[in-house]
């Protein structure tokens, strides 16, 4: 590659070797985005981690090319948003062409007054480089590098792994496994685990090109062009003047023939014109699956990313949705490491994020039956929709090149509290917070003063002095973000200098939101009730079944 | 929430069933394929209503083996 050198990360060796076996509170297997993202979460929340992976770099190739809004929104809490905003190419459109002509255009972020933007493209290896920078940063987080795990057992009282590395084995114990070892997960492998669903029979070609051009930041997508008849193929930028190329080879094609780049350049030739100047970067063959893990939590083992779920690449899902399984874990393994939440805290894991990937699968499996139709009816259908869409706005929406991801609404949740009160809009419990444009003391956005802890939001100063301290002196403590009104007690209070937040979160003088560490709305009200967000809490921390007092 | 009309709702039956034919003419199979596809979205998206869309579809699939 002419414009990256993946970096070498020392291999040390383990101090338990020929020792004592160490325990660990909690152990993370992959220094992938999702298992990176996990420990630095952790590592934030003050609890020590340490990170296993069996090589010494990040990922080799760009791979995973798209991270969306919510991706953003949750490393800015993990404290490294920023750099992969920056470096990032940022885009909101896409563009469905069909032969020649455009069929279908879309803006996956409409509105204005949101920090981030719906998508940036950024080659995983940047990505994760970003990560390894910031856990290199925290105290608490150790990674070993080329320490493989080679054999695992776990019992309801601890987790026993057998790690290799190049100075011999070595015995750790721990009470939590975070398994975020990607699609083929040698652990799920060892624990005799499965991970099922759909194999679909289609090839595709992706190839990584250096090329100086005027394309916009666009997401484009060709149906059936002249260039590669009968096949799709999708354009994407990414930083340093790198460019995606996917082409759809189907089924019959030969992985190892079209890997060779005499092979590639006649068909780049042929899309970008004989005097196109580009180098190729990285070229791979791939096919895909839609499948998933019955459980994503085995008693003391936890599956993160695609370890636990796959999916096609269409749609950008698979480690945003990795990110957004950490972002749904950590503070509740963090709850229960600390005596503060009950064990059954970590099935609402598995049930919110199993219902998410069903989601991703759902919509996954969809585009892939749209780009890859299985019967000629199929792609009679297909062929029609695409036809018609160039002349009539209905067929528009029924053109599928990927829906990309948009994060879980959490609605079916039962660490959700029902409304009592009328809401209109998009903040049901469950829901992601939007974020919006604010003044205050630590920056200005509102996202930036959520996450990590329990936070209320209050519109106004309807909140006595006492009860914002009582809330904050709790077990599980919260944190109140006044909008508007007069400071008092010392809290933060935030202004909504352009009325977007009050507009989005359909908000009146006293309406409270209750906000999950992961910034997911829990609980809301149309005015403050000391012992209403308390039950709150304890019903989103898993509590309420502990302490029945609060059930009433 | 509507039902699926199955009662006589042509003005002229005979005349939309010939025309129906005509647009097919002197198309090859393929082609008549994607004029009948294009044909039933064009239809489906002036109907809107899935009740009526889902009736309609198990209208024309019952009795086309193998049953489901």
């Amino acid at each position: 590659m002419k414009t990256y050198t993946n970096p070498v990360y020392g291999y040390r060796r383990a101090p338990e070797l020929g020792g004592t076996t160490r325990h660990c509170g909690v152990v993370v297997v992959g220094a992938g985005p999702v298992g990176l993202a996990a420990a630095i979460d952790l590592a934030q929340q003050g609890i020590p981690v340490l990170v296993l992976d069996d090589d010494d770099t990040v990922s080799v190739g760009s791979r995973a090319i798209c991270y969306s809004k919510r991706t953003l929104e949750i490393l800015d809490r993990l404290g490294c948003g920023e750099p992969v905003a920056t470096k990032g190419v940022s885009w909101n459109v896409g563009k469905v062409f069909h032969g020649n002509e455009l069929a279908y255009q879309f803006d996956l972020l409409p509105e204005a007054g949101h920090h981030r933007p719906a998508f940036v493209n950024l080659q995983q290896y940047h990505f994760e480089e970003c990560l390894v920078q910031r856990a290199d940063a925290l105290a608490a987080a150790e990674i070993r590098w080329k320490h493989r795990v080679i054999d695992v057992a776990a019992n309801e009282k601890k987790v026993t792994l057998r790690i290799a590395t190049q100075d011999g084995e070595y015995a750790l114990t721990c009470d939590w496994l975070i398994v975020c070892d990607g699609a083929r997960s040698p652990v799920r492998h060892m624990l005799g685990l499965d991970s099922e669903g759909q194999v679909f029979h289609d090839r595709f070609l992706i190839v990584d090109i250096h090329m100086t051009t005027d394309f916009p930041a666009e997401r484009w997508f060709w149906f059936d062009p002249p260039f590669h008849r009968n096949q799709s193929v999708l354009l994407h930028r990414q930083a340093d003047d790198v460019w995606r190329v996917d082409f759809q080879l189907g089924w019959d094609a030969d992985p190892e023939q079209e890997k060779k780049p005499e092979n590639i350049l006649p068909r780049l030739r042929a899309m970008l014109g004989t005097d196109a100047q580009f180098d190729i970067e990285w070229a791979s063959v791939y096919t895909f699956q839609c499948r998933r893990m019955q459980k994503f939590r085995h008693g003391r083992v936890l599956f993160a990313g695609d370890a636990a779920h796959l999916v096609s690449p269409f749609g950008a899902r698979g480690a945003n949705s990795g990110v957004q399984d950490t972002d749904n874990l950590v503070w509740k393994l963090a709850l229960v490491m600390r005596g503060l939440a009950p064990d059954s805290l970590l099935d609402t894991y598995d049930e919110e994020r199993i219902a998410a990937a069903d989601e991703n699968i759902l919509h996954s499996t969809r585009a892939t039956d749209f780009i890859t139709p299985k019967s000629a009816v199929s792609r009679t259908f297909r062929d029609a929709v695409l036809s018609l869409a160039k002349r009539h706005p209905f067929a528009r929406r029924l053109v599928n090149s990927g829906r990309l991801s948009v994060p879980a609404i959490l609605a079916g949740s039962r660490l959700n509290t029902p409304d009592d009160d009328a809401f209109v809009g998009r903040m049901v419990p469950g829901a992601p917070m939007a974020d919006g444009p604010v003044t205050g003391p630590r920056g200005d956005w509102l996202l930036q003063y959520l996450g990590g802890g329990f936070d209320l939001v209050v519109f106004g100063d309807g909140v006595p002095d006492g009860a914002a301290r009582d809330l904050a002196r709790d077990p599980v403590p919260c944190r109140l973000v006044q909008v508007g009104g007069v400071p008092c007690d010392g809290r933060v209070v935030i202004q909504d200098k352009e009325r977007l937040i009050a507009a989005r979160y359909d908000a009146r003088q006293g309406t409270c939101y209750l906000v999950r560490p992961d910034q997911h709305v829990c609980a809301r009200w149309r005015t403050f009730d000391l012992a209403a967000v308390r039950r709150a809490i304890a019903r989103a921390t898993g509590n309420i079944e502990r302490n029945p007092r609060w059930a009433h | 929430m509507g039902a699926l009309n199955t009662e006589p709702n042509l003005a002229a039956p005979d005349d939309f069933y010939d025309e129906l034919i005509g647009l097919h003419r002197d198309l090859n199979e393929a082609d008549s394929a994607l004029v009948n596809a294009k044909l039933i979205l064009l239809l489906a998206n002036h109907v809107g209503d899935p009740d009526v869309l889902r009736a309609a579809m198990a209208a024309a699939r019952a009795d086309v083996a193998p049953p489901r």
